[in-house]
This record gives C-alpha cells, sequence and structure tokens, in this order.
C-alpha cells in the first residue's frame, strides 16, 4: 500500500519545476538564487543537478525501514504506513543523530536559527493523504518524477529497462539498497557520480539492523546482569558475615571455657 | 602558595569569562555562530569531547564502587568517594555539555515522554539521567555526615547494596552504548574504528580509564590538599591498570586481525596517524611504562602512566567522533575556538567543585591538612569526627 516516487533522470529536461513546487508545498523562499544552488540545505528539501546534459534529482529517499527513524531518541521521525518519512517537530530535541546517522546525508539543520529544526524532504504526507501526487511530482512537465504505488512503479521501472535497455544503466537505485527506499531511481548514468552513496557500500541490510542487533540484547541483559552482579555482592559480603560470626562464636567458645 | 593560588585563580576567571561570553553567543545566536558544526559534521567536539570523553572519564564512580562495594576489596577503600565525586560531577557536567549542543536543550524532558526504544540515544539518555541520581544518593552520604544527619544515613546504608548493582549495571548499558551510538553508520566511519565491537571497546576503555583517572585524580588532589598518598593503594591500581591495558590493547588488535586490517594500519595515512597517535599513547607507553617494577611502584611513575592513557583513550574517543568522518565528509572539521572555549570553561567549573567539595566535605580519609587557603572556616574542627564515618 505505500507509495513511492520513480525519478526516471533520462526523462528530465533539468527544467526545475520540481524544486520550485517544493519550495511553495513547504513554504521555502524560491529565486534565482536559491534555484541556482547545487546542494541540498536546510531551504532547499530537493535539487536538480546537472551534468553535461544530463540530470540527476536529489531527495530524501524515504527508506523502508529508515536509520533516521530508529535512531531518534524521541520518536520524532518516524515513517508512516503511507511511505513518507515525516519528522514531528515538537518532539525534537536537536540532538541531530539523525543527521549523523542517514545514509544519503538528507536531514539538514537550520543552524543559523535560535530554535532549530530539522528540515528535509517529507514527501507531502497532507497531499498523500488526501489522494494527490507529491508536489514535485505534479509539477513535473515531462513525468520523469512519478508519483505511485511502490509495487506499480517497480514494475513500471523494469518494463522501461527492459523496452529500452541502451537508455539505461541495468539497475534500479533505490530498489534494495538499505533494504529498499521509496524513491527509485532510473539513469543512464550511475547515481553514484551525482554524489549518491555507492550501492555497494551501503549494501541491502537496513541499516537500524545494525544497532537493533544490540540493542534487541538489552532487554535481556539488564535481568541477567543484575543477577549477576547481586550474586557477586551476596558472596563477597557473605564471605565476611560468615567470617564475622565464626569469629563471634569462637569468642563465645573461648568465653565459655574459661 | 598564595602567588600560585591567585595565578591559577586568575586563568580559571579568564576562562570562565571567555566561556560565559560564547554561552552568550550560543544561546542568542545560534549553533550555526558558535560552532563550526555544518550539515556535513552535525557532530562536533562537544559530542567527541563533553560527552563521549566526559562519560568515559566519569568511569572511576562505577570501576571504584565495583571493586569496594561490589568485590569487597576494603584495601581500595580511600579513594571510593574522590572517585564517586568525580564521576557525580562529571556526569551533571556531561548534562551541562548536553544543553550546549542540543539544538532545543528546553526540550530535553521530551526523552521522558517520548520514548522510542530502538534509539541507542535514548537507552544512552535514560541510563545516564538514572546514573546521575544514583550517584546522586552514593555522594549523600559525604553531605549527610557533614551536617551530622545520621537517619538518613542509615537509610543510604540500607539501600546501599541496590544502589551499588544498579549504578554497575546502568554504567555497562550506557559506557558501551556509547560505542554502539556509531554502529548505524558502517559506510560513514573509518573502518580504523568502525567495528562490530565497538560497544566492547568503549566499555573496555572505559574500566582503563576509570583506574587511570582514579590514580590521577587521587595523585592530583593529594597534591593540591597536600595530604599523604597511599602508595599500596596506588600500587594495586596501577597493577589492574595494567592489565585492563593488555586486554583492551589484545582485543583492539583481534579486531584488526579478524577484519584484515593489520596492513592497512601500518601503511601510511591520514588516519594511521591519528590512530597510532592513539594507539602509542593508550597502550604502547604506559604498558611499556608500567611494565618495569620500578616505575610500577612509584607514584610519579603511576601518574605518568596513567595520564598518557587517558590522553590515549581521549584521542581514541576524539577519533571516533570527529576524524574518523573526514575521509567520508571529504574536509577537515576543525572546532571554533567558542567550543573550545565552552568545553575549557565547563572542565574548569568541574575542578573548581571538586575543590570545593574535597574541602567542605569528607571526601579524603584523615585529611588534617585540607585548608591550605587562608580563607577563614569554621568547618575545620567538625572535620575529624565526621571523617570516623567516612567510607561507608
Amino acid at each position: 500500500m505505500s507509495k513511492a516516487l520513480l525519478y526516471d533522470a533520462t526523462m528530465c529536461i533539468g527544467c526545475k519545476a520540481c524544486e520550485r513546487a517544493c519550495a511553495e508545498q513547504n513554504q521555502l523562499p524560491y529565486s534565482d538564487a536559491v534555484a541556482a544552488e547545487a546542494v541540498q540545505s536546510e531551504h532547499k528539501f530537493t535539487v536538480v543537478m546537472a551534468k553535461d546534459d544530463k540530470y540527476m534529482r536529489r531527495l530524501c529517499m524515504h527508506c523502508e525501514k529508515p536509520a533516521c527513524a530508529s535512531v531518534c531518541p524521541v520518536g520524532a521521525l518516524h515513517k508512516t504506513k503511507e511511505g513518507p518519512v515525516v519528522y514531528d517537530v515538537w518532539k525534537c530535541i536537536g540532538c541531530r543523530y539523525c543527521m549523523v546517522a542517514c545514509t544519503f546525508g538528507q536531514p539538514k539543520y537550520e543552524w543559523q536559527s535560535l530554535n532549530p529544526r530539522v528540515r528535509k524532504c517529507i514527501m507531502c504526507p497532507e497531499r498523500i493523504k488526501a489522494g494527490q501526487a507529491t508536489a514535485c511530482a505534479e509539477a513535473c512537465p515531462t513525468g520523469a518524477t512519478k508519483f505511485g504505488e511502490r509495487d506499480e512503479l517497480i514494475q513500471e521501472a523494469r518494463e522501461r529497462l527492459r523496452t529500452n535497455p541502451s537508455a539505461y544503466v541495468p539497475r534500479i537505485y533505490g530498489l534494495t539498497e538499505v533494504g529498499g527506499t521509496s524513491v527509485l531511481i532510473l539513469s543512464s548514468v550511475n547515481p553514484e557520480e551525482y554524489g549518491y552513496p555507492s550501492s555497494a557500500k551501503i549494501g541491502e541490510t537496513p541499516m537500524p539492523e545494525y544497532t537493533g542487533k544490540v540493542m534487541e540484547r538489552v532487554p535481556d541483559f539488564i535481568p541477567v546482569w543484575s543477577l549477576v552482579l547481586g550474586g557477586i555482592y551476596w558472596i563477597s559480603h557473605r564471605r565476611e558475615e560468615v567470617s564475622a560470626a565464626e569469629a563471634g562464636e569462637q569468642k563465645h567458645k573461648n568465653g565459655g571455657a574459661q | 602558595m598564595k602567588i600560585k593560588l591567585t595565578f591559577w585563580k586568575g586563568v580559571f576567571f579568564v576562562i570562565v569569562a571567555a566561556g560565559l561570553y560564547s554561552t552568550y553567543v550560543r544561546y542568542f545566536r545560534g549553533l550555526g555562530a558558535i560552532s563550526n558544526m555544518t550539515d556535513q559534521f552535525p557532530w562536533g567536539f562537544w559530542i567527541g569531547f563533553d560527552c563521549l570523553c566526559g562519560v568515559m572519564l566519569a568511569a572511576g564512580g562505577f570501576c571504584m564502587v565495583g571493586a569496594v562495594y561490589l568485590f569487597n576489596v576494603e584495601r581500595l577503600h580511600s579513594v571510593v568517594r574522590p572517585a564517586v565525586l568525580t564521576a557525580f560531577l562529571g556526569y551533571l557536567l556531561f548534562i551541562v555539555g548536553l544543553l550546549f549542543d542540543l539544538g532545543r536543550p528546553w526540550y530535553i524532558w521530551h526523552q521522558l515522554i517520548y520514548m522510542n526504544p530502538h534509539s541507542v540515544m535514548f537507552e544512552v539518555g535514560m541510563c545516564v539521567m538514572t546514573y546521575t541520581t544514583v550517584l546522586f544518593f552514593e555522594f549523600l552520604p559525604n553531605v549527610l555526615e557533614r551536617f551530622k544527619l545520621q537517619g538518613p544515613i542509615k537509610v543510604i546504608k540500607k539501600i546501599y547494596p541496590v544502589l551499588v548493582v544498579l549504578g554497575i549495571l546502568l554504567s555497562t548499558l550506557h559506557q558501551s552504548s556509547l560505542g554502539s551510538l556509531y554502529l548505524i553508520m558502517p559506510q560513514k566511519l573509518h573502518p580504523f574504528w568502525y567495528s562490530p565491537a565497538l560497544p566492547f571497546f568503549f566499555f573496555g576503555s572505559a574500566v582503563a580509564v576509570g583506574l587511570a583517572m582514579t590514580i590521577f585524580e587521587s595523585t592530583q588532589s593529594s597534591k593540591a590538599l597536600g595530604r599523604e598518598l597511599e602508595r599500596t593503594v596506588l600500587v594495586d591500581l596501577g597493577g589492574a591498570l595494567l592489565v585492563a591495558l593488555w586486554v583492551n590493547a589484545l582485543l583492539r588488535f583481534q579486531d584488526y586481525f579478524h577484519r584484515g586490517l593489520l596492513k592497512q594500519i601500518v601503511t601510511p595515512s591520514y588516519e594511521a596517524y591519528f590512530l597510532w597517535a592513539e594507539l602509542m599513547m593508550a597502550f604502547i607507553i604506559p604498558i611499556t611504562l608500567l611494565s618495569f617494577r620500578k616505575i610500577r611502584l612509584s607514584p610519579q611513575g603511576l601518574y605518568l602512566a596513567s595520564v598518557i592513557s587517558l590522553l590515549g583513550f581521549i584521542t581514541n574517543r576524539l577519533n571516533v567522533a570527529l576524524i574518523g568522518f573526514e575521509t567520508y565528509v571529504g574536509h577537515h572539521y576543525v572546532p571554533k575556538w567558542t567550543e573550545f572555549s565552552v568545553t575549557l570553561m565547563i572542565i574548569s567549573v568541574g575542578f573548581a567543585l571538586f575543590g570545593v567539595a574535597a574541602k567542605y566535605l569528607p571526601i579524603f580519609p584523615q585529611e588534617k591538612r585540607a585548608v591550605v587557603e587562608p580563607l577563614e572556616t569554621m568547618e575545620v574542627p567538625a572535620l575529624p569526627a565526621l571523617v570516623e564515618n567516612a567510607g561507608d
């Protein structure tokens, strides 16, 4: 049931309509100056990058098993059942663990603010709930960014790879990376060339599993370790008690004998 | 003595003044103005030093409580109180440091109501909070004795076994979890420092640092307070430190061996230099020093070995938190002076509070020459009487 975005770089014409729509949707300033910025920031959630006549878009990948949500101590980030990874600013304490943990370096921070927020693409959750496409997908004039059911988009991406194999590198970026993402990318040049982390390096294991393996032991560890520590305490102090008692007995006996 | 004290007081006031200016910048102009942290380097010097090193350096508390109360090693009794005091102050100051680093420190209490049990940070937060409370109760007898409140002392004595077990349990959990924080970024942290065994390394080094820190603080405070050092206690601690260093060193070696990195760590590279700085100071130099009987039996030798190993483990934490990310990020992170100045202020306040506590509370046994400063105090006659109850 989860929604996703399919970005087909071969169809992108670099018009940056998605950037503008995103800025409007999220009430961010947008101007020629912002359009010229080639990196994401706290005021630019998505960016269209150009290399020669080829384009590549970057935005939050909305991982199926997001690292950011798993590390957040107060659960300010979470994956909704519709697909978006959303942010609850009220809960956030500003520890920035999400930024450190994110495989794709997506969460950005309002460093200049006195009450800073984590900013990133949240995949227009209200629009999705209302049955609409994301703002970027709706604004895209060529259909390079397409909104839909994740399963269906995967089918479609496979279909495109099959019918037009020469136009693409034979892979869907985001299909299995870190356990799959809700943003899928087709392109003629590997996304790694544009700064996406290498698939080989990030692997297919969902990032939360790396800490999950340790964290799931904690509930067992607490009672076991308490018992061990308590046991040590008891033994080491019992010895003392016993010897004190024995000494007392000795004294008593001696006293009785005399 | 008088001149020396004024000099250090001068230094203290300069540091605090600079720190207060930085505090102003932090809260009135924001994290961007005070630090060199960026979206690429969202965790800077404060996380590396104040948090990772701060908690590590406060490990003496649980180590000594464990040795004396859990394992009932009577002869180490005299160092428990200063170790607990250091730990208590350390955790309080760590929390103060956190209030600088958190973007929205006024919501720190959200930790208590919006819980995410999957988060390592949540676990660390809860443990630190509970453990600081435990340390408060472990520290409390000092104050109670000072004011001769026998009733509450008896209550604390009754619950002491619980405090001991709880304190060590919580310390085991969060000291290791500080390492687990980094498990989720295998592709970011350099392989020299990213290891599935990170939680074990963090716990192991905390134990070693706890021992080294106890040697350091006992020596330091004996100098400052002009009291006799108990050489046998230091020698015992030094022996334990040597063992702890060996265990840590072997664990690290095992890890590099199994992950096939032995060749890479001896190949010159930016990271390798930092790694070797760490390994030299944390293991090679102090282990060599402590292996000489003569050094192991001399207070100066023990002090030197401890300080070097402390510097080594501090380098280790900073490598994990900062240096290990530089290759991934692609540029260096150098903290702004205001970042250092906040940390320096926190540390100086820590030293000052330790001094005050050592002076007015029965922290050290038999301190007959406790008052070195020409300050008029009325507490002096009360001390010897209180000391009799010391160390329960």
